[in-house]
């Protein structure tokens, strides 16, 4: 049963590192903007659910809905005040700028929290496990959070093809100036796309923080895990994105289960190979 | 650029005979002067072990080295357009490479230098092509993967140290080139000496990078890349081609990195695969100090290293408090001075210490200007 063990343990792994790429996935596919302060952002957002946990004592679900909104609006001031400034032709200034972000907030949590791992309490839901089939049996939390990151994409999915919002952001994302032409606020646009992948990355967050410890210097290896997952998904579909996490989820725990140092390197590692025979991913989108 | 202020006469036909010839020209004379001072400089800094402490020399290797990185960088990234977040990938790979060569196969250390440098080079030769793959911003994060998968590969290297690093005893060096001479002529203890000649083999990385890379900007393939990364389309159209040349200078941009890797862990004598392969010693200050100083300039990164320096000496102490504050003042300059400290400066009162615009002038009558 070993085999299978891993292979259950790698995908839902892989619904983790979906709900870290679905955030990244979504603001490159409307402004290709690639946010190098992604990581970051998610442990911020896993510090302010912390936060609103211990110190104002709120339940779980409260505070993550507060943090939602938290990190929506944050997104939307980052993007006005700070990003949109240097969004452009020149690919260099935004990397840089988000890159500085990367590092001031990665700093500013050990200020504020110090190095010390922490995690959040979820109660005995953490440590539940539901029977699958007989002998066979797998933790609630870990199934949840897969099962979260479909919902999230279906929801993503539906957001983008059912709703005006959506079709504006397809349209902002194809050509901004006939988007703007047709009535289209492009600044809005760009500001809620920001918004909402901070917002989507608060469920990243809570589903890391009651998966496993985290601390302040975690942020950059969870935004590897993203830009791989998108990768191997394939530039452009969001269902490409869950099936990337998955794939980098089973590399990960097959590469664990030979030896446990070798995790994160098979993971690497199965990206460089994705990349050198499949470049556009498994799953890229029809359309460009 | 002031291109706009140039008259160019309408069409040959009604140029009258006398006509002034137009040429292209790269050198101003300020840019003379600054070259006259820059070599008086180096000699000076060559001759400064003399008179210099032991602290200003080791100060002085971080300068030299971290100038060498971001003069890389900003070949890299502001010219070609390969923003990398991963060039801590090659410092490390020198690193763990001159280590190596000491260790296992009892090189000299200065002859290992040049060694951990190809060795760079060729892990960057393979990785190219499929890093390549990734356009723009996602070659960044791309190439942070590789340097990441990398260090986990040399922490998989037991005869090295494994995961937690090791140490090279003073003994090994001690027999290392050009050691004992060092040590007759300013008359210092081994220790000291080995600083010293770190010193000037890093004096002499950066002074081959900078030439090299100012030389290499002046070329027609400097602008050629130039031209391709202001208008990659527009460059097409009129016959460049710029993958090539891109490649090889990836590749000897990872030679030179490996080197400065090597001499810097020379002088350390310590190695792990976090701090050989650390994206905020090899990469972030080395962004800082361009970003800084100014983007796409010889000079910014001169200027971004002395304030980083600076920055360093009376801020370090504060940890995590100095990485906010050099993070922020590099959002707050990307933002508000986006050509740097030197980029404004340079803007003000027309200063090209190593110019690399071409200018559109007339021959004057009288000697050459160049």
């Amino acid at each position: 049963m070993s085999g299978f063990d891993t292979i259950i343990e790698g995908v839902l792994l892989g619904g983790v590192y979906a709900l870290f790429a679905l955030g990244l996935s979504l603001i490159f596919g409307i402004m290709r903007l690639v946010n190098l302060a992604h990581g970051d952002l998610i442990l911020l957002a896993a510090y302010l659910v912390l936060s609103a946990t211990t110190a104002l004592g709120l339940p779980l679900a409260v505070a993550s809905l507060l943090v939602v909104i938290t990190m929506f609006v944050l997104g939307f001031v980052l993007q006005r005040l700070v990003l949109e400034r240097v969004l452009g032709d020149d690919i260099l200034p935004p990397l840089l700028v988000t890159f500085g972000l990367s590092i001031v907030i990665q700093n500013g949590l050990l200020l504020g929290y110090g190095a010390d791992s922490r995690r959040l309490q979820a109660g005995a839901f953490e440590s539940s496990s539901v029977a699958l089939a007989p002998g066979l049996s797998v933790g609630l939390a870990p199934l949840i959070a897969l099962v979260t990151a479909v919902a999230a994409v279906a929801l993503l999915q539906l957001i983008f093809y059912r709703t005006s919002l959506g079709r504006a952001f397809r349209a902002t994302a194809d050509n901004p100036a006939i988007a703007q032409l047709m009535g289209v606020n492009e600044r809005n646009v760009y500001a809620i796309a920001v918004g909402l992948s901070l917002a989507v990355s608060v469920i990243a967050a809570v589903v890391l923080g009651i998966r496993a410890s985290f601390d302040p210097s975690i942020g950059p290896a969870r935004l590897l895990y993203a830009f791989e997952a998108v990768i191997i998904g394939g530039l452009g579909s969001l269902w490409g994105t869950l099936a990337g996490g998955i794939v980098l989820g089973l590399a990960q725990a097959i590469g664990g289960r030979i030896n446990p140092e070798w995790q994160i390197l098979a993971g690497h590692l199965a990206f460089l190979v994705v990349l050198m025979v499949r470049p556009r991913g498994l799953f890229p989108a029809r359309r460009a | 650029m002031s291109v706009e202020s140039i008259h160019i006469p309408a069409s040959r036909e009604q140029r009258p005979a006398d006509a002034p010839v137009w040429q292209v020209r790269v050198g101003t004379r300020l840019s003379r002067v600054a070259a006259v001072a820059g070599i008086a400089l180096i000699v000076a800094l060559a001759a400064l072990p003399a008179i210099a402490s032991r602290n200003l020399i080791q100060d002085l290797i971080f300068v030299f080295t971290m100038l060498t990185l971001a003069q890389l960088w900003n070949v890299l990234a502001g010219w070609s357009g390969l923003v990398s977040v991963g060039q801590q990938a090659f410092v490390g790979l020198g690193a763990y490479a001159l280590f190596a060569g000491i260790v296992m196969a009892g090189l000299d250390p200065v002859a290992a230098i040049p060694l951990a440098g190809l060795f760079a080079a060729l892990v960057a030769a393979v990785l190219g092509p499929l890093l390549f793959r990734l356009e723009g911003p996602y070659f960044a994060i791309g190439s942070w993967v590789a340097a990441e998968a990398l260090r986990l590969i040399c922490a998989q290297f037991k005869s090295l140290g494994g995961g937690t690093g090791m140490s090279i005893s003073p003994g090994e060096l001690s027999q290392m080139v050009g050691l004992k001479a060092v040590q007759a002529l300013l008359g210092l203890r081994p220790a000291a000496a080995r600083d010293v000649l770190v010193y000037w083999l890093a004096l002499l990385l950066a002074v081959l990078v900078t030439l090299g890379i100012y030389a290499f900007m002046r070329s027609h393939h400097g602008l050629a890349l130039a031209a391709s990364r202001d208008n990659a389309a527009a460059a097409r159209s009129v016959g460049v081609r710029t993958a090539r040349t891109r490649h090889v200078l990836w590749i000897v941009v990872a030679f030179a990195t490996g080197m400065v890797g090597a001499v810097v862990y020379l002088q350390k004598a310590r190695i792990s695969p976090d701090a050989a392969f650390s994206v905020t010693d090899w990469t972030a200050y080395v962004i800082f100090i361009v970003v800084i100083g100014g983007v796409r300039t010889i000079e910014g990164p001169m200027v971004g290293v002395l304030l980083l320096w600076g920055l360093v000496t009376y801020l370090a102490q504060y940890g995590s408090l100095y990485l906010v504050v050099l993070g922020t003042l590099a959002i707050l300059i990307m933002l508000f001075m986006p050509n740097g400290v030197w980029g404004a400066a340079a803007r003000r009162w027309q200063l090209q210490l190593f110019p690399t615009q071409r200018w559109l002038g007339r021959s004057e009558p009288g000697p050459m200007p160049f």
